[in-house]
């Protein structure tokens, strides 16, 4: 596809990585997600099962912040059936600020009995295992899922994403005269999930919900797919 | 599902049909969505494609096509599609594409069906069009107490009843100790027994008469009448009677329509109680019987003038109290023909009696008994073939003029054609009806017929009814033995044609061209009437009102099964659905009219009135096979 494409995994690594990753996993969680592997990189998109994962966090640094819910959706690129959805509210292991409790529409009550992620996460990496994570902005959901798995099991977590921002990046970046712009000092095009979303005319959502974020992510995707890719697209255009 | 997805659950809940369903139910339906996501110019369905879901548009439109590649629909947010191949269990007849990107949430199969059976409002609106229209009607008027309660409800004593040798006196001891407002006069049953009835004695009778305490008031003491004066020789002959299965609003609208204040009440042939006007009022307020009244005893056209303001408001209750169009259109023709019957009666004091009989005649929708809110004055003069020209014409002009002015300043503005009896071409003898109506049977063509069609509703409102009656025999008996007249009037039926239905704030036409409101009386009420007259007319029926005619045509069995029922639903559903807009008009403090916005039509009554189109829309197609133009002897059109 674009030449702009490449990322430091290169297309091959991804399944070793995983395989490798699966040989040394003490966590017998871990290890059946690693063993579950990631698609050969030529399979079509549309072939793939693929769940869309977002997290709620107390901020954005992972080192600092915590994680206070998390979204999972299976879909495929023809469905996302809402009766497989899960949702999780977690105790963040830092302390939860007034900003971030309306933010998030979570309370102070449902976080104090929520469980540790530590005691859901064998739930959540089966509902990934074998499927390709769709996510808006990467470098949230895999700094902060890679954190809390170190922090618990001392062990990294880590794994191919498909990240809607960036597709999205991709397509203004290679508009013509977007360079242009840019120098002008012309505002770019904002990559966040709800003005993505409008470009593909796909309703406005109460954002800031895990589970709602996720849905709004696979839709975003769906419709990615559908004006700039096709179900034949390869996974390894599109992961990184 | 997680009860989190709340932004899936509330959208449904906010359209028909999950309008109306439970919570859980609702649950239910959000847990089981699953999303798609379509592109502009994508295909959702394709024809023949089998199918397990019920799709509901959450944001975007598509279009759906006829196996001819015709428009079928478009929709819209919150609207569904592919319910009635689901209840067939047959593969998509109509396909459906994305015309906007659009995000598609399916409700599988199962879900479905379990909608369907736990509540009968889903079930309704996904049935398809006709049936769903009659359980709608009849839902409507189900929720009205006026309409279903039957007149037996207020009968609470035995009548009063004499034979007919019993003298004024006797009589009046009688309602005295009975403390009876009316009393029934029986006679010994003639040769025809259709009216007999036999009481516990054993005894035939049946009823010849009626004598209230008013009537002793005005013709037994003033006019002088002795005590001993035989009951039947003052008594009113063949009163007007009721029975006891009718509901309130039938005995309602009979005493509107006939300006009487008692009324018999029959079971079978039997009287089994009076029922007086107060009965009913007391049972629920009416103005609309205040109202006919109060329009006998005015003096003047001021009088009128003044009264006629509380036309709205009778009929922004009926339409509150859940009357149905049918009732709605009688109780407006009785109290339009109040107005025209008082106008005729003040015009006769001011310019003594006419010299030679005639008979007011109403046409249109007063003569159909479907008046509106919102109405001109249609109407004419039959004269007595006595009729002489330099005798007898100022009189009459001036008599219409009396009565068409009056009627103009009651709010029944003048009719823009001129069909009013002030134009000397609607002031003639009847023989001269007579001609009129058979040229234009025999010899027709569509233009003409199209200026003319109005007269083809015709009914007497005051004087010689005979006249008219005879003029409805004769288009009855001319009309079915005309395929040319009857192929023209099919012709006229289908100019006016019905929308395809609704888009989001637009009406959208069958070439996909959208437009800002329609006027439901042009595009939908009128047509239809025009319609069910041409099958009327075919089988011989006199019948003037549209539902009478319906019944007509359903004995004649012109229509496949079911049709004529079909018919009158729908057009029940668009005559409900124009009244209340006028009501909301009139609660508005605007002048009503026939006009409608999509964005003030639910998207409940947007669905069935589609359905109450499409219905229209077949029946046009139908009858212009059913009355083509003779091949044989066939006239070239002007």
């Amino acid at each position: 596809m674009t030449p702009f494409l490449s990322n430091k995994h290169d297309q091959t690594s991804w399944a070793d990585y995983m395989a490798s990753c699966a040989q040394v996993a003490r966590n017998p969680g871990l290890q059946r997600f690693y063993a579950a592997g990631v698609p050969d990189p030529q399979t079509p998109i549309g072939e793939v099962p693929l769940v869309a994962l977002d997290l709620e966090t107390t901020g954005l640094d992972a080192v600092r912040h915590g994680i206070v819910s998390v979204g999972a959706l299976p879909f495929t690129l023809k469905r996302i059936p809402l009766a497989r959805s899960h949702y999780w509210v977690v105790q963040p292991r830092q302390p939860l600020s007034e900003e971030s409790i309306t933010y998030h529409h979570i309370t102070h009550s449902e976080i104090e009995t929520a469980p540790d992620l530590g005691d859901i996460l064998a739930e959540l990496l089966e509902v990934l295992a074998g499927s390709l994570v769709v996510v808006h902005y990467r470098n949230i959901e895999r700094p902060f899922l890679n954190r809390a798995t170190r922090t618990r099991m001392g062990e990294n977590l880590l794994f191919p994403m498909i990240d809607t921002m960036q597709l999205e990046a991709r397509v203004h970046r290679k508009r013509r005269w977007a360079w242009l712009k840019r120098l002008s000092g012309r505002p770019s095009v904002s990559l966040r999930l709800a003005e993505s979303r409008e470009r593909y005319h796909l309703p406005f959502y109460t954002g800031h919900h895990a589970l709602l974020d996720a849905l709004a992510t696979a839709e975003l995707f769906q419709a990615q797919i559908a004006r700039h890719y096709s179900p034949q697209t390869p996974v390894s255009d599109l992961w990184c | 599902m997680n009860t989190e997805l709340l932004e899936i659950r509330d959208h449904l809940g906010r359209f028909a049909p999950f309008d109306r369903l439970s919570d859980e139910l609702l649950d239910a339906a959000a847990s089981e969505v699953q999303v798609s996501y379509y592109r502009a110019d994508t295909e959702i369905l394709a024809r023949d494609q089998e199918t397990h879901e019920l799709c509901y548009i959450r944001s975007g439109a598509v279009e759906m096509y006829r196996r001819s590649g015709s428009l079928y629909n478009r929709l819209g947010e919150g609207e569904i599609f592919g319910y009635s191949d689901l209840l067939r269990r047959r593969g998509v007849q109509f396909p459906v594409r994305a015309i906007e990107d659009t995000l598609i949430y399916f409700i599988p199969e199962a879900v479905f069906e379990r909608l369907c059976e736990e509540n009968d409002d889903f079930a309704d609106f996904v049935e398809e069009g006709g049936s769903a229209l009659k359980t709608t009607v009849e839902h409507q008027r189900r929720n009205s107490d006026m309409m279903t309660s039957r007149v037996r409800k207020l009968i609470r004593r035995y009548p009063t009843m004499v034979e007919p040798s019993a003298t004024l006196q006797e009589t009046a001891l009688r309602m005295r100790d009975e403390s009876a407002t009316a009393v029934l006069v029986l006679s010994f049953p003639d040769e025809d027994h259709s009216q007999q009835f036999t009481l516990a004695d054993g005894q035939h009778w049946k009823l010849a008469g009626i004598l209230t305490d008013r009537d002793f008031c005005t013709r037994v003491l003033a006019a002088g009448v002795t005590p001993d004066t035989p009951v039947t020789e003052v008594m009113s002959k063949d009163p007007i009677t009721v029975q006891s299965e009718e509901s309130l609003y039938e005995a309602m609208l009979c005493m509107l329509r006939n300006n009487v204040h008692h009324l018999p009440v029959l079971h079978r042939r039997r009287p089994i109680g009076v029922l007086h006007l107060s009965d009913i009022v007391r049972y629920e307020t009416h103005s609309s019987l205040y109202l006919v009244s109060n329009i006998y005893s005015q003096s003047n056209v001021a009088g009128l003038e003044r009264l006629s303001i509380e036309v709205r408001s009778a009929f922004v209750q009926l339409v509150s109290e859940g009357a149905d169009s049918q009732m709605i259109g009688r109780a407006l023709s009785s109290i339009g023909r109040s107005f025209t019957r008082r106008l005729i009666e003040l015009a006769q004091e001011e310019l003594g009696p006419a010299p030679i009989p005639f008979c007011f005649m109403a046409l249109g929708s007063m003569a159909r008994d479907e008046q509106a809110i919102v109405t001109d004055q249609d109407n004419a003069l039959v004269l007595s073939d006595d009729f002489v020209s330099a005798d007898h014409d100022d009189y009459f002009l001036k008599l219409a003029t009396f009565v068409s002015d009056g009627l103009a300043a009651c709010g029944y503005s003048y009719c823009k054609g001129d069909i009013m009896a002030t134009n000397q071409d609607w002031r003639q003898p009847l023989r001269v009806w007579k001609e009129y109506f058979s040229t234009w049977i025999e010899d027709p063509n569509p233009k003409r017929l199209l200026d003319s069609s109005i007269f083809f509703d015709l009914d007497g409102v005051y004087g010689e009814e005979v006249f008219v009656e005879q003029l409805q025999d004769l288009v009855a008996s001319k009309a079915s033995q005309s395929p040319l007249f009857l192929a023209a009037m099919a012709r006229n039926a289908c100019n006016r044609t019905p929308p395809l239905g609704f888009f989001r704030t637009f009406v959208m036409e069958k070439d996909g061209k959208q437009n800002n409101s329609i006027n439901l009386k042009r595009r939908g009420t009128a047509p239809f009437v025009d319609l069910v007259r041409v099958h009327a007319l075919a089988c011989g029926s006199t019948a003037q009102n549209t539902f009478n005619r319906l019944e007509a045509i359903n004995k004649a069995r012109i229509l496949p099964e079911g049709g004529s029922a079909r018919l009158g639903h729908a057009l029940e559903f668009i005559s409900m659905v124009r009244l209340r807009h006028q009501v909301m008009d009139i609660e508005a403090g605007q002048q009503p009219d026939n006009n409608i916005e999509p964005e003030s039509i639910s998207s409940r009554d947007r669905h069935y009135l589609k359905a109450a189109f499409e219905t229209l829309s077949h029946a046009q197609k139908f009858i212009k096979f059913r009355y083509p133009i003779p091949t044989k002897g066939r006239r070239t059109e002007t």
